[in-house]
């Protein structure tokens, strides 16, 4: 009781943001119960029915969620892979050039990351639309289209590939270029000394070194496999149904069963896959790198 | 093999840097153009582009799909009243709630400081997902409609509060402690002495907030159905999504265009997206810095 006086005050500041994060972070935790309920708006969460796992066998017999997970999986996997794989390359290429164009490119590349998904669909119907798109018009000049872009679900993987390396590039270039920055200069000079080339110093001194903020920002990512930019597949792709099989991700086929359906058994037991699958990734990997290096590990 | 200058790292081959610039050059090209498009379109002439398509130059410079959203301009700057609304007390609140707890847990010699870090942690971890947070807005809270629904879920996250931590773990305890010696209470250190001493990391988490607010339409989407409480972004969605959709019975219901009045729709959509969008784009640059700043604090294990 003491300690608790004694505290009081600051614990009197800290309040409103504890009673937010409360109501919007924990309170939620009690609808996680919704999927093995039949909810009835009027009944309440917990006085509707009981129903064990029927919602789930509804939702794993379904044919869309087999279509969801794996492009939600094959997504993720290849942004974090590729992502990663692209930020850290042009971090390195930042370094070797001069401050002054540092600071025009990193510019330039943050403007993607500062519009938000809806911009960023008209910039992408500007270019893809089927009448009047860039895209289009210029195929048409070497008489080929004009290429339904908004109907064939093929060519999605490499527009949604592209649109989030495009809008994710300038934020992480730039963490990986701030992490290298702060890499001493000496290092790369022994190095030099030593006739190492620019692709040697890249490989046995910048890696190494912004490695732990690789490994924390790939966990993060991990953590997050089973989630999707809602934005991205629902902005750029213009929710348009034809092209679901390669762009219908777990996020937008909740939104859906919940919002146009309002099948919120179905739409909860597929956000409780989510959620509970994706904290048990989070501490899977950070407990595997953790036994690697216990420095990688996040916590 | 001596190196002429030992300070000057950055003498690689010519070659290689071109190529940087190359690819960067190309890169850069490609964040840019179709913004560019969106903006020759909106000044073309409805004409040309049913000829030859969207272009970064319009053959003939034309008005008036600006004219058009202009004349008209209610269901606009409605959408921007409320989106500068929500994007102000959002974040003013949201800078005050943030950085008061973080401040709270990133004092040593507070007792909770443990629990109420994991508490904050956990939920970065481990989320409900978007069913219980619909119902508990729409069926728990009643917010459906309401300009509250736009504003409370995003105050505060726990990204943005160990963002703050870190930044706040830097000041020195010695001086709360004297400040407390003199009989300052907790919430004169942290108006006197912690805000002031806090300007960059306001500054950066206050324009977290502004992109935040400023960009949202999911919370709209959600829980917005009246007309007179939606925001710019989410307007855009329906402009993007029905290429007639300045044509429909819709937009004239919603007193966005005039009945009978014929709408250049492909260049007026491009210019709805210019000046809903365009006023960020050209502000923001210029406080990248504070930007860039906030995002390496981040990347810091904390």
């Amino acid at each position: 009781m003491r300690t608790f006086k004694k505290n009081f005050s600051l614990t009197l500041l800290a309040l409103p943001g504890i009673a937010l994060l409360f109501i919007f972070d924990y309170v939620p935790l009690y609808g996680l119960l919704l999927p093995f309920k039949d909810y009835k708006y009027d009944l309440g969460i917990w006085n509707s029915p009981w129903v064990g796992f029927d919602n789930f066998q509804f939702l794993f017999k379904g044919d869309v969620i087999q279509r969801v997970l794996r492009n939600t999986l094959l997504y993720n996997l290849t942004f974090i892979a590729l992502g990663t794989m692209i930020s850290v390359t042009f971090a390195l290429m930042l370094r070797e050039i001069s401050k002054r164009f540092v600071k025009v490119y990193q510019t330039v590349l943050f403007i993607p990351y500062f519009i938000s998904w809806v911009v960023a669909g008209f910039a992408f119907r500007a270019l893809l639309d089927m009448e009047y798109g860039v895209l289009n018009k210029g195929l048409e000049m070497f008489g080929i289209g004009p290429v339904m872009w908004y109907n064939e679900p093929k060519y999605w993987p490499f527009i949604l590939i592209i649109g989030a390396v495009w809008k994710g590039l300038g934020y992480g270039a730039v963490i990986y270029y701030a992490a290298l920055m702060g890499v001493d200069s000496e290092y790369y000079e022994a190095a030099r000394i030593d006739g190492a080339g620019k692709l040697r110093q890249a490989i046995s001194i910048s890696i190494p070194i912004i490695k732990p903020i690789i490994i924390m920002m790939v966990i993060l990512q991990i953590g997050k496999i089973f989630y999707s930019d809602f934005g991205l597949f629902y902005n750029v792709t213009l929710n348009s149904s034809s092209l679901y099989s390669t762009t219908d991700v777990i996020d937008t086929f909740v939104y859906r069963s919940l919002v146009d359906m309002g099948d919120i058994g179905m739409a909860g037991a597929a956000g409780f896959f989510q959620s509970t699958v994706g904290f048990t990734l989070v501490i899977l990997t950070n407990y595997i790198v953790r036994k690697i290096n216990r420095e990688n590990s996040l916590f | 093999m001596m190196a002429p200058r030992l300070s000057n790292t950055r003498s690689p081959s010519k070659l290689s840097t071109w190529i940087i610039h190359g690819i960067f050059i190309v890169v850069c090209i490609a964040c840019l153009y179709p913004f560019l498009v969106i903006i020759g379109t909106s000044f073309q002439n409805e004409t040309d582009i049913l000829l030859s398509g969207y272009s970064i130059l319009p053959k003939q410079f034309d008005l008036t799909a600006y004219q058009v959203i202009l004349h008209n301009p209610g269901v606009l700057l409605n959408a921007y009243v409320v989106t500068i609304f929500t994007t102000l007390v959002g974040t003013v609140a949201g800078l005050w709630i943030t950085t008061s707890f973080a401040f709270t847990i990133s004092r040593k010699d507070y007792a909770y400081r443990k629990q109420l870090s994991f508490f904050v942690f956990f939920t970065m971890l481990f989320q409900g997902g978007l069913v219980p947070s619909y119902i508990l807005m729409v069926s728990w809270l009643d917010l459906k409609n309401n300009l509250l629904a736009l504003i409370l879920p995003f105050l505060i996250t726990g990204w943005h509060v160990l963002l703050m931590r870190g930044f706040l773990q830097t000041l020195p305890d010695a001086l709360f402690e004297s400040a407390k010696i003199d009989g300052a209470t907790e919430f004169t250190i942290f108006t006197r002495i912690v805000l002031p001493l806090s300007k960059p990391a306001l500054a950066t988490l206050g324009l977290f907030l502004v992109l935040q607010y400023w960009n949202d339409w999911w919370l709209t989407l959600l829980y917005i159905d009246h007309e007179d409480k939606m925001k710019l972004q989410y307007l855009l969605i329906r402009v993007l999504r029905n290429m007639e959709f300045l044509n429909s019975a819709e937009a004239i219901q919603y007193g966005l265009v005039k009945p009978g009045q014929q709408v250049p729709s492909l260049s007026a959509r491009m210019a709805m997206c210019i000046l809903a969008a365009g006023p960020m784009l050209v502000i923001f640059p210029f406080f990248q810095r504070y930007f860039v700043q906030g995002l390496t604090v981040g990347s810091v294990k904390g």
